[in-house]
């Protein structure tokens, strides 16, 4: 019996959220701890770290494609080579996708957003309605894939061998039918849906020229930046930084809403962060409902201020 | 561009309605673009989620459905792909009972052709592709569209559970969409930005903003979507390995410690020493 751990990488390192996934898996308990990676990322020594016995690694470059296809194909292959029970991924953008395919090729139970581990009936907790409530679900078949939701395990090291083998999974004439015509990414900031401090702003604060104020205070905190709702739709912002029901759902471990009213759709975004701050200068505003932390003043006041204050603390 | 007799051609299949049998369809029936919604029915997102029956049913009491938010998006730019192409047709399909009829209708009035109800109760993403699937299989649908999740369950697999079960190619989260020809152009967003795609037609694809602007149905959309058809499907089996066990909410959020606002230091300090998360 064995694990099977799907780690994401982006820009040639492997995702926090995957490592989380990495401990998950090794929590299980369930048998040998197998990795499934491609593209050699550079923190590859960390699946080691925290407990994968084996790396199975794919050098295949056209895996550079994201292509939930080919990916999907492997992986299911590679879970049958090594007869696992459970396959483990981290939610994202992405593997949406590679479960759903995954689970229908490996013929597997499908589970997303989990929050916890299972108990000795395979009843697991999962996230709905957005972070508003949560269900409990048995996973009653014999395969099964677990989709966990970032933030929702501890990160603790368990060092095991990682003996990395190289992975060449048989693929299909349809594995790669989607072709990468150009990317736009943001690098060398901190991804919103894995960071562990957000710090985002509303229409509060006015206009895109300020957003100085947002930026600095992250980079000071190592914290990505995000937006609500008013703000991406106005495109002061990109629509990648939008944090809401309909956009990016965050799990840090601090949240800032500066400038930012609560409305309950960008609530439902940020309702698993542990700590939030608010800063809003009506004192009536729904944000203060649920944040932990709050100020009543001007933004344009309060940040500068602040970001200084946390400049000399940390 | 459309050619002249091209244009004359849409005018006049305009006019007499996608289902008629005298639409002109050789040879220009390449640009008839089929397209299935697929669209889920969910409390509206201002409500205030609660249980009753000992935490396993969800109470009613106070919600306005409303159609899925990223279906609702997927719808749109399907509407606007008809509305491009002068030729195609839009179906929305969607699985649950006879409570959902108002939101099929208002996709209806939105600018669907037909609408189909799998009558079923959609127990998760598994049944629901299943469903879906079942419906899709021979009609030759150009595109699958749906949003990326519904805002209820949150499972995100519905598109590529279809995907596979049509042997489709499969893309998620989709927020921009061209057809030219039989290929269409994508953006998808990835963590921190975002990529340009192409992949041959047909084609699932879970979408989300800015794919589209939500469409607010029309007076003339909602008295024809009246007379649209519904037609109402059986179910097929389909098995999932998932069973429901209960609901729960998430604990109350302790009440906010107010700072003033001259006394940022100690909201450093708070967050320093007594919440730890600095």
């Amino acid at each position: 019996m064995s694990v099977l751990v799907f780690l994401e990488t982006s820009e040639g390192s492997i995702k926090k959220s995957s490592i989380e996934a990495l401990v998950y898996g090794r929590s299980l308990q369930l048998g040998d701890v197998h990795t499934m990676v491609a593209g050699n990322p550079s923190n590859l020594d960390e699946a080691a770290k925290f407990g994968a016995a084996k790396i199975h690694s794919i050098s295949d470059s056209r895996f550079q494609s994201m292509d939930s296809a080919a990916y999907s194909e492997a992986l299911s292959g590679l879970a049958t080579q090594i007869g696992a029970s459970v396959i483990v991924l981290a939610k994202s953008a992405f593997t949406d996708s590679l479960t759903a395919r995954t689970s229908f090729i490996w013929d597997a139970t499908a589970a997303t957003n989990v929050v916890s581990l299972p108990d000795s009936g395979f009843n697991i907790k999962r996230s709905i309605f957005t972070g508003k409530a949560f269900e409990t679900v048995a996973l009653t078949s014999e395969r099964k894939i677990i989709s966990v939701r970032k933030n929702a395990v501890a990160v603790t090291e368990s060092p095991a061998s990682g003996e990395v083998v190289s992975f060449q999974p048989s693929l299909s004439p349809k594995a790669f039918a989607i072709k990468t015509i150009s990317t736009e990414k943001t690098s060398g900031e901190v991804l919103l849906s894995d960071a562990e401090i957000v710090v985002s702003g509303g229409r509060g604060l006015k206009g895109p020229e300020n957003w100085g104020l947002i930026s600095d205070m992250a980079k000071v905190l190592g914290a990505a930046t995000g937006c609500s709702k008013p703000v991406s739709d106005l495109h002061w912002r990109p629509h990648h930084e939008h944090v809401g029901q309909t956009g990016i759902k965050v799990s840090p471990n601090l949240y800032f809403a500066i400038g930012i009213s609560g409305a309950i759709q960008h609530v439902a975004g940020i309702s698993s962060s542990k700590v939030i701050v608010a800063i809003n200068k009506d004192a009536d505003a729904p944000i203060f409902k649920v944040a932990n932390y709050g100020i009543v003043g001007d933004a344009f006041e309060i940040v500068p201020k602040l970001t200084q204050a946390l400049r000399e603390a940390l | 561009m459309y050619s002249k007799a091209e244009k004359a051609c849409f005018f006049i299949n305009n006019r007499l309605g996608v289902r008629s049998k005298f639409r002109i369809l050789q040879p220009y029936y390449q640009r008839l673009m089929k397209i299935l919604v697929c669209i889920s029915s969910v409390p509206d997102t201002t409500s205030k989620i609660s249980f009753s029956d000992n935490d396993t049913k969800l109470d009613n009491n106070g919600i306005t459905w409303i159609i899925g938010p990223y279906d609702d998006y997927a719808l749109a730019r399907a509407v606007e792909l008809k509305e491009a192409s002068g030729n195609g047709s839009i179906t929305v399909i969607h699985v649950g009972g006879a409570e959902s009829e108002p939101v099929i209708r208002k996709a209806l009035a939105i600018g669907a052709d037909e609408a189909v109800r799998v009558d079923a109760h959609a127990s998760d993403g598994f049944f629901v592709a299943a469903q879906i699937a079942a419906y899709a299989k021979d009609k030759n649908f150009d595109l699958v569209l749906m949003g990326r999740e519904s805002i209820d369950y949150n499972s995100g697999i519905v598109h590529g559970l279809v995907a596979e079960h049509l042997g489709m190619t499969a893309i998620s989260p989709v927020m921009k969409l061209e057809v030219n020809g039989s290929e269409a152009i994508m953006d998808r967003e990835i963590e921190g930005g975002k990529e340009t795609l192409s992949a041959s037609l047909p084609l699932v694809l879970g979408c989300q903003e800015p794919i589209a602007e939500w469409k607010i149905p029309s007076m003339r959309g909602i008295m024809g979507a009246r007379t649209k058809p519904l037609n109402v499907i059986p179910a097929v089996a389909a098995s999932s390995g998932l069973s429901f066990k209960n609901y729960e909410l998430p604990p109350p959020r302790t009440t906010c410690k107010m700072v003033a606002d001259s006394q940022v230091a100690e909201l450093v300090s708070l967050l320093k020493t007594e919440a730890k998360v600095i």
